[in-house]
């Protein structure tokens, strides 16, 4: 479960000032359904689900996650959280073995745990034949395969995923979402951000709007149809957002 | 703090830098080879080049002497220089290289020698070139020896013996164990190099951990871990601090090894001694390569760790502030010469350490290293260097801690 209220954040910039990168934002996640965080660039979505993953701290405003609060348990946060995004790289030296071990005792898991859980995620992943080669030589879809495993070592009760495929090629793209289907399925909290409008319609159970750090409408993708009058999500979108972007 | 999450990620970050040309060049191969190549190498070609200026014959003008032929005479005759003819450029042609030296005799020299009132002869160089020093020096002695004969002459001639211009004879001997000779003689350079190689030791690993994991995103994925951030602060502070310290073992091991063959090579006479020297050979090198007190060595050692915490932080927190590992060489790069310039202040001669310089960093550690490989043990600057490095070093360690959780640092953009 996850309960963000009122949660925001400011930015201090020299050139632009303050800036409210998270504005009063308020949702609810529930275990076993995906919330779906849709918006453009820079519209908050990463700084958000960032605030939820403790790696930063509000402003104002709180936050629990999976029953610990973000600014006062920020540990148990996270060791109760399996973050993906495309910025969480792997590291280039290690081979996903080690990577995939290295993350299972950061989260306080014994060896003997580690082994028996990496197994099961190799063959689940299908991660066989890669699992002792360095992830400097990987494909996109085994990193892909790697980080999924790196974030899943833990048995986390929270899934937060940030634009997790970016950048990939339908394949792999079709297995990441196949992949928060089975957390979804497996009964985890589902948190997952895009700005892909196709992906929010096939994936989510519910749909946050989120522009300009505001959280402007929320709710399942019927509702939002019936709210709005429209049935393509991107056209839901240009509306709730209030318009087309400037040229 | 949990030790057992500081214990795996620097066991992480050691082997992962282990696997990283960059830190492995940094903090074991250069440092292995800067001994010996600054013996073998920088050594040889130094050797080659004064030998080679030694066998040149300096090519030396004449000035004056027109009434003096038997002093231009002899300095022509002599097979230490060579005479060329005189030319108005002679000023020029010195600084050109063109000619070693000039030499004025004076007017009626020879004939105030004999008259026992003869002006000065003034000798012309270009101050600091070796090839023009090499022959001033064969001038000074030719005219030495002139003076000698002359005053052996003037006794001869009446009759008076030598010792009435040389009533006694004195000479020196060294009674300085060679440990306390080499600690004076190398003691200054010995700290110079470690500071240096702590420094560069402690760079990659740092640069590597902090700038180079933002930039390919590892840092935002180690966030993620529950692992307090002050954990993995001393956790990747523990492996730049092992990169800082054996860059500084494999130097004084190599030094090691290279004073015991060359010093085997050189006491064999020049000839290449085999590398399994004898011990003989080993106990006749220590009168041609400087020994150092083992003692001093240790507590050179001692006083080196919290001057690496020191750099190790300091590099850590400079390179955390970067967004990328290029950004982060642009930053510490310049600290490079502020670590240099006190280093080289302790190396000059002179300079001896006081309560003053015993609180400004590098500089004092420097200064006491030189003291202890020479055998002096001033234990009250010791403990107050120890002491003060101490705290510098807590405090750019809680810095970096600092800097570790400040999100304007870590996710910089």
């Amino acid at each position: 479960m996850i309960e963000a209220r009122l949660l925001t954040k400011t930015f201090r910039d020299k050139k632009r000032g303050e800036i409210h990168a998270v504005d009063a934002v308020s949702f609810r996640a529930e275990p076993g359904r995906i919330y779906g965080l849709l918006g453009a660039n820079g519209a908050g979505k990463t700084t958000t689900l960032r605030l939820l993953a403790t790696l930063l701290k509000p402003t104002s405003g709180s936050a629990t996650v999976a029953g610990f609060d973000v600014v006062r348990e920020p540990e148990q946060v996270r060791a109760h959280v399996g973050f993906l995004a495309a910025s969480t790289a792997l590291y280039a030296r290690l081979t996903a073995r080690e990577m995939i071990t290295y993350f299972g005792r950061l989260h306080g898991l014994a060896d003997p745990e580690i082994k028996a859980r990496l197994a099961r995620l190799a063959v689940q992943l299908d991660m066989g034949e890669f699992l002792d080669r360095r992830c400097d030589k990987f494909s996109t879809g085994m990193k892909q395969k790697t980080s999924i495993a790196r974030t899943l070592i833990h048995d986390p009760a929270v899934m937060v995923f940030d634009e997790p495929t970016l950048g990939l090629d339908v394949m792999t793209a079709r297995a990441i979402v196949r992949f928060v289907r089975e957390c979804r399925d497996r009964g985890k909290t589902v948190i997952y951000s895009t700005h892909v409008m196709s992906e929010v319609e096939k994936l989510c159970d519910t749909i946050g709007i989120i522009h300009d750090g505001r959280l402007l409408a929320e709710g399942t993708l019927a509702d939002l149809r019936a709210r709005y009058g429209e049935q393509d999500m991107e056209e839901i979108f240009v509306k709730v957002a209030g318009g087309e972007a400037k040229p | 703090m949990n030790w057992h999450n500081i214990v795996t990620v620097y066991l992480k970050e050691l082997k992962d830098s282990l696997r990283d040309r960059r830190t492995l060049l940094s903090t074991i191969i250069i440092p292995t080879l800067v001994m010996p190549l600054l013996t073998f190498g920088v050594g040889k070609v130094a050797s080659v080049v004064i030998n080679k200026a030694r066998g040149e014959i300096p090519a030396i003008v004449i000035l004056g002497g027109e009434d003096s032929p038997g002093i231009v005479a002899q300095l022509k005759a002599s097979k230490k220089f060579r005479v060329v003819a005189a030319t108005a450029d002679w000023k020029q042609r010195i600084g050109d290289k063109q000619i070693r030296a000039a030499v004025r005799i004076p007017e009626k020299f020879e004939a105030g020698l004999l008259a026992g009132s003869a002006s000065p002869v003034v000798i012309y160089h270009y101050e600091g070139e070796l090839k023009s020093m090499l022959g001033v020096g064969e001038l000074e002695k030719f005219f030495r020896d002139l003076r000698d004969k002359t005053v052996t002459d003037r006794l001869a001639e009446r009759a008076l013996p030598a010792s009435l211009v040389r009533p006694f004879v004195f000479s020196r001997e060294n009674v300085a164990p060679p440990e306390k000779v080499g600690g004076n003689l190398i003691g200054g350079f010995v700290p110079y190099l470690i500071i240096i190689l702590c420094f560069t030791g402690a760079m990659y690993p740092a640069m590597d951990l902090t700038a180079g994991e933002k930039e390919r995103g590892t840092m935002e994925t180690l966030l993620c871990s529950p692992v307090a951030r002050v954990d993995l602060v001393l956790g990747k502070f523990l492996m730049v601090l092992t990169g800082s310290l054996s860059a500084m073992v494999f130097m004084l091991i190599s030094m090691g090894a290279t004073a015991f063959i060359a010093g085997s090579m050189w006491a064999g006479g020049g000839k290449a001694a085999p590398l399994a020297a004898s011990a003989a050979a080993a106990k006749d090198s220590a009168s041609v390569i400087p020994m150092i007190d083992p003692l001093g060595l240790l507590g050179v050692l001692a006083m080196v760790l919290p001057v690496a915490v020191l750099f190790s932080a300091v590099i850590f927190t400079v390179a955390l502030f970067a967004k990328s590992y290029k950004e982060a060489q642009s930053y510490v790069g310049p600290l490079v010469l502020v670590i240099i310039m006190p280093a080289v202040l302790g190396m000059l001669p002179g300079i001896d350490l006081n309560f003053r310089l015993a609180l400004v960093p590098i500089l004092n550690l420097s200064l006491v290293c030189k003291e202890m490989l020479s055998g002096v043990w001033h234990w009250e600057y010791i403990a107050l260097i120890f002491g003060s490095s101490c705290v510098y070093a807590a405090i750019a360690l809680a810095l970096a801690v600092k800097m570790f959780n400040r999100e304007d640092v870590i996710f910089r953009t």
